[in-house]
């Protein structure tokens, strides 16, 4: 079963003018949004990018650009409250829901 | 300090789990005691290990150490511990202290050229976004190469000659992946629930609004179909929001309750109150449906931040609205 989530949405970019087809991101990516086509990679599905950024930081041609961030609500609302850029750091005593 | 003493330290370690590694596994799903459930970091030996095995990094969470060393029965493998302030693996790559600079830092600490005569490090796929593999490269030399999503690939990874399978390197969100993840989700809410209930007694006290067992169950029962119900159904609930699915099944659950209590037809259960039931208990469900977007492993931050922005206000609104048709009904009764 696939899990789908929001539609157009993901900032992944990528700049084949710069990408040599070494294969990398498609190792990387967890979600599989790469294909190699003609020795390039291309972006086959950009709704199935979770914004890891694990792609864009192997990229060692910087061809993929990419806003990393964690997809999660808990996080966001205490990057609200604390003013401060949201980050998975609940697994230590909060008991939070990330992670 | 460390870094100076240039004597070389390794940690023995099994691929057995203890009874102790498995009540803590469970603990901490519970989220009991989280607190405290690091290793310390370092190169730790399994098995026999010589120059030629393995090298396989992992976090300083003890979950990530377990799960990864109780793979590795009859391999002999070094595993090199790093610095996440025990944190697993996916969340410390997240924010970068699962990192190419932590990884060049334990490689120089430990000294790992002293152990392997080969110049490669296995790193999990789940690490690469704190990792950059060129870059680690250039300082230390050590070639990484990308394991497999999951420990329990990692034997086949390796009689494969390091080669992971599309299947190996692709996330999966499994009914089993998500139903052990709820446990943590439902505590989280406890503190919140008894202060709730706490201001509900109060006015109850005060002789405001006679909440009664209606309001309680209906509340319990909207935290386990936010908490529980819509992560194990995820994929199956129409549509891809969150805290839409949560809402939807919260909405259900909501006509449930005023049903029980004979909807509209009884005059104690008045149609303000049904009307305040199906406004605040679908609430609830969707904004903890919502939260469970951090345990999901497919949802970006784009994503979560363009739900939220409709959905919080609306939660929001929502309830506030039917708190206020509710104690409404209250006064009228009065
Ligand atoms: S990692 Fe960069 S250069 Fe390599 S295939 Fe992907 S985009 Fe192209
Ligand atoms: S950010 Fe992550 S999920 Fe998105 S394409 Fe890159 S590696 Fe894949």
């Amino acid at each position: 079963m696939q899990n789908l989530y929001l539609k157009n949405v993901a900032t992944l970019k990528m700049k084949s003018e710069l990408c040599t087809g070494c294969g990398k991101c498609l190792e990387v990516c967890p979600h599989n949004v790469f294909l190699m086509k003609d020795s390039k990679a291309v972006i086959l599905d950009k709704d199935r990018c979770m914004e890891c950024g694990a792609c864009a930081k192997n990229c060692a041609f910087n061809a993929i650009e990419v806003k990393q961030g964690v997809g999660c609500a808990f996080a966001i609302i205490m990057g609200w409250l604390t003013g401060s850029e949201p980050n998975c750091d609940c697994s230590g005593n909060s008991g939070g829901s990330c992670c | 300090m460390e870094i100076t003493s240039r004597e070389l330290k390794t940690i023995p370690t099994t691929a057995e789990l203890t009874f102790k590694d498995t009540l803590g596994t469970w603990k901490a799903r519970w989220g009991i005691g989280r607190m405290t459930f690091n290793v310390d970091p370092g190169l730790y030996s399994l098995g026999k290990p010589d120059t030629d095995s393995p090298v396989l990094v992992s976090a300083n969470y003890k979950m990530s150490f377990d799960s990864l060393r109780k793979e590795l029965k009859g391999l002999n493998a070094w595993i090199l511990v790093l610095d996440t302030k025990g944190i697993n693996v996916w969340c410390a790559a997240g924010k970068g202290t699962f990192g190419t600079q932590e990884l060049l830092n334990r490689i120089a600490i430990v000294q790992l050229e002293k152990f392997v005569a080969h110049k490669t490090v296995i790193v999990p796929q789940l690490g690469a976004p704190g990792i950059s593999a060129h870059e680690v490269r250039k300082y230390s030399g050590f070639k990484v190469i990308y394991g497999p999503v999951k420990a329990k690939d990692l034997k086949q990874f390796i009689r494969l000659g390091m080669q992971a399978t599309t299947e190996m390197r692709t996330v999966r969100s499994s009914l089993y992946d998500r139903l052990v993840l709820t446990p943590v989700e439902l505590v989280g809410t406890f503190k919140i629930s008894l202060m709730i209930f706490g201001v509900l007694f109060l006015l109850n006290l005060l002789g405001l609004g006679p909440f009664g067992v209606v309001d309680f169950y209906g509340y319990v029962g909207a935290v386990i179909v936010g908490c529980v119900i819509t992560p194990i159904l995820l994929p199956w609930i129409p549509g891809r929001a969150f805290a839409w699915k949560g809402w939807l099944l919260g909405f259900i659950w909501a006509i449930i309750v005023n049903v029980l209590n004979g909807w509209t037809a009884v005059p104690e259960h008045s149609i303000l109150r049904a009307l305040g039931y199906l406004l605040i208990l679908p609430s609830i469900s969707a904004f903890l449906a919502m939260n469970f977007t951090g345990s999901s492993t497919f949802t970006s931050f784009s994503g979560v931040l363009k739900e939220m922005k409709v959905a919080v206000p609306a939660i929001i609104i929502s309830i506030v609205l039917g708190v206020v048709l509710i104690l409404a009904n209250t006064f009228i009764k009065l």
